[in-house]
């Protein structure tokens, strides 16, 4: 008899990955996993796991291996050949100084936590899937630190990338969305990172950044971001396949779960905020307008994802309404924040050209030219007369977000959105209904929040003033702060243009 | 609402190939092309065909590979030794 039977893929991967668990003897398997049950996830056969992409350690290691040499020789090549010439405008590289203070180290805090969940969720299945999406998090810190680097040797705001985001006011919304996830239940962080974060938001960072990088001559970036986004998709099949892991399982978990996405979705959707900004202001070639990417990867695609979920009874995530409609303010509202509060932040900013303002009027024909254009001319003619406007109030933040309330309601974009919780004698803040949610079911966690103009107010941040606080956050004052204009990243720029128009020598 | 399943590959020598099998092989594509990527729609599923990559490849070709060209993907994955399968159900 011929036994040259070959093995199909799935086959081959289930002999090679599944039997080396064990039921442990020694110790009682609540011991082994103290977290695996608090949260109410019930959880019956963890066989049941199908890994979508079969991709064993050595194909790992292999394609890892070569996306680093791929990589690495692009970026060598990048700074060679002096790539930071190429980017359309200087002031594209604030963009830059946005994403290594905010992503990078969000990066580094996901590689944490699928660390521990690649140690603490019984089944061997998602245990094996979290510890390599662990390395791959840590590969993306790491190659976002390097490919920056470059643009460090010239360029402001990238000097303490690490120091800032653990204390300077914006950086504490992207940190805090991961330390909510980090402190939640390993189920809870599968959902929010694996799930809400890695399958049904990535694109809207990514595509941003990374289109964004190609449209403004930012090799360096592109090529970075392709090849992390490889490595995004085995994340987001893993997302996926979370997600239907546990609502196949049991039904008891569904409500369970839809809270996670609600509230994820939610957390997301403000953090995006700045990716938002980021699209439709801070890019000098522009790809897209938040509007539309929205549209495309969560109005579409989102559309299709929970289309095909509703089998299981989950439901689109809720405030998925008010989180599309201010995808027509929301870009205008922090770009206006982040002008007046320029003299506190790690990057540059500076009022829309007349150009700008048509590509957003024609982009936001409902909201732009009604809501946001008046503000612009009048900071304008502010700058004209020599009073470029600097807000030096401290704003209330979302205890929950941590953004300055700066939104607004639905119904009406005239009005602040508050909303207001009492806990234990005090009174918290929030900028919505889906972050008064999210500290209503948890408020013991919310209420430990270090917001960072509490601590300011409270004199944790250095002291009283504003320059004791910006020497705090290790920022140069006059080098990483204020305008675009009359900043050393424009002067450098402009000289080195001059020096390319130039005969040499 | 259509269910529309997505790959997006980067525009590199290595994808071509690819994109080109899966041009062929899936009648009713939506291409959208962004700087450096390409963006393939298509209601319901999508199949990349591992003998249709070689024919164009001119050598053996292992679809997981294709680790090294994806950008992003929707849709459900199944994946074996002849194909690369994204699908809604």
């Amino acid at each position: 008899m011929n036994a040259n039977v070959k093995l199909g893929l799935k086959q081959r991967y289930s002999l090679l990955t599944r039997g080396l668990d064990w039921e442990t003897t020694y110790q009682p398997k609540e011991k082994i996993f103290p977290y695996a049950e608090f949260e109410g996830i019930k959880i019956h056969d963890w066989s049941k796991w199908e890994d979508p992409f079969r991709l064993t350690m050595e194909s790992y290691w292999k394609y890892q291996a070569e996306k680093e040499r791929k990589l690495y020789a692009v970026l060598d090549s990048f700074a060679q050949n002096n790539g930071q010439l190429g980017i359309s405008e200087a002031r594209y590289v604030n963009a830059l100084k946005l994403f290594l203070t905010g992503i990078s180290p969000c990066e580094y805090q996901a590689h944490r936590g699928f660390n521990h969940v690649g140690r603490h969720l019984p089944g061997v299945g998602p245990r094996v899937a979290a510890q390599m999406q662990s390395l791959d998090e840590l590969r993306h810190a790491q190659t976002q630190i390097h490919t920056l680097s470059h643009y460090n040797k010239f360029f402001d705001g990238f000097h303490e990338f690490t120091h800032m985001h653990d204390r300077v006011w914006y950086l504490s919304v992207p940190k805090s969305f991961f330390e909510d996830a980090r402190t939640a239940g390993p189920f809870e962080y599968f959902i929010a990172i694996g799930f809400a974060f890695e399958y049904v938001l990535t694109n809207l960072l990514f595509v941003p950044f990374m289109s964004g990088a190609a449209y403004n001559g930012d090799l360096a970036t592109v090529t970075f971001g392709f090849s992390a986004q490889s490595d995004e998709s085995r994340h987001m099949t893993l997302g996926i396949e979370v997600i239907k892991f546990l609502l196949e399982q049991d039904p008891d978990n569904l409500p369970i779960v839809q809270k996670w996405v609600d509230k994820w979705f939610w957390r997301g959707h403000r953090v995006l905020g700045l990716v938002a900004m980021m699209m439709d202001y801070m890019l000098p070639k522009k790809i897209m307008s938040w509007r539309e990417a929205w549209e495309i990867y969560f109005t579409e695609a989102g559309g299709s994802l929970f289309g095909d979920l509703a089998r299981y009874g989950l439901k689109v995530p809720k405030y998925a309404d008010i989180a599309s409609a201010e995808a027509d303010h929301i870009s205008h509202q922090n770009w206006c924040t982040f002008y007046q509060y320029s003299q506190a932040a790690g990057f540059h900013t500076q009022l829309p050209t007349a150009e700008e303002m048509d590509w957003l009027s024609e982009k936001y024909p409902t909201t732009f030219d009604k809501y946001y254009r008046p503000r612009y001319e009048m900071w304008a003619q502010m700058e004209k007369d020599g009073k470029r406007f600097y807000n030096n109030a401290l704003p209330q933040l979302c205890n929950v977000c941590q953004i300055p309330m700066v939104y607004t309601e639905n119904t009406d974009p005239s009005a602040v959105s508050g909303r207001v919780s009492e806990y234990k004698g005090d009174k918290y803040h929030f900028c919505s209904d889906g972050c008064k949610d999210i500290f209503d079911d948890e408020p013991e966690k919310y209420s430990q929040a270090w917001l960072p103009v509490h601590q300011i107010f409270q004199g944790n941040c250095g002291g009283p003033e504003l320059e004791d606080v910006l020497k705090w956050y290790r920022l140069n004052i006059g080098a990483d702060n204020l305008d675009q204009a009359g900043s050393p990243d424009q002067k450098m720029w402009d000289q080195w243009m001059a020096d390319r128009a130039g005969v040499g020598g | 609402m259509p269910r529309i399943v997505s790959i997006t590959l980067q525009n590199t020598d290595d994808a071509r190939p690819i994109i080109a099998a899966i041009t062929e092989d899936n009648p009713g594509l939506v291409i959208h092309s962004y700087p450096g990527i390409v963006k393939i729609d298509r209601e319901g599923s999508l199949t990349v065909k591992r003998s249709s990559v070689e024919e164009r490849l001119g050598r053996d070709w292992d679809p997981q590979e294709i680790h090294l060209s994806i950008v992003s993907m929707a849709g459900n994955l199944d994946e074996e030794d002849d194909y690369f399968n994204l699908s809604w159900a």
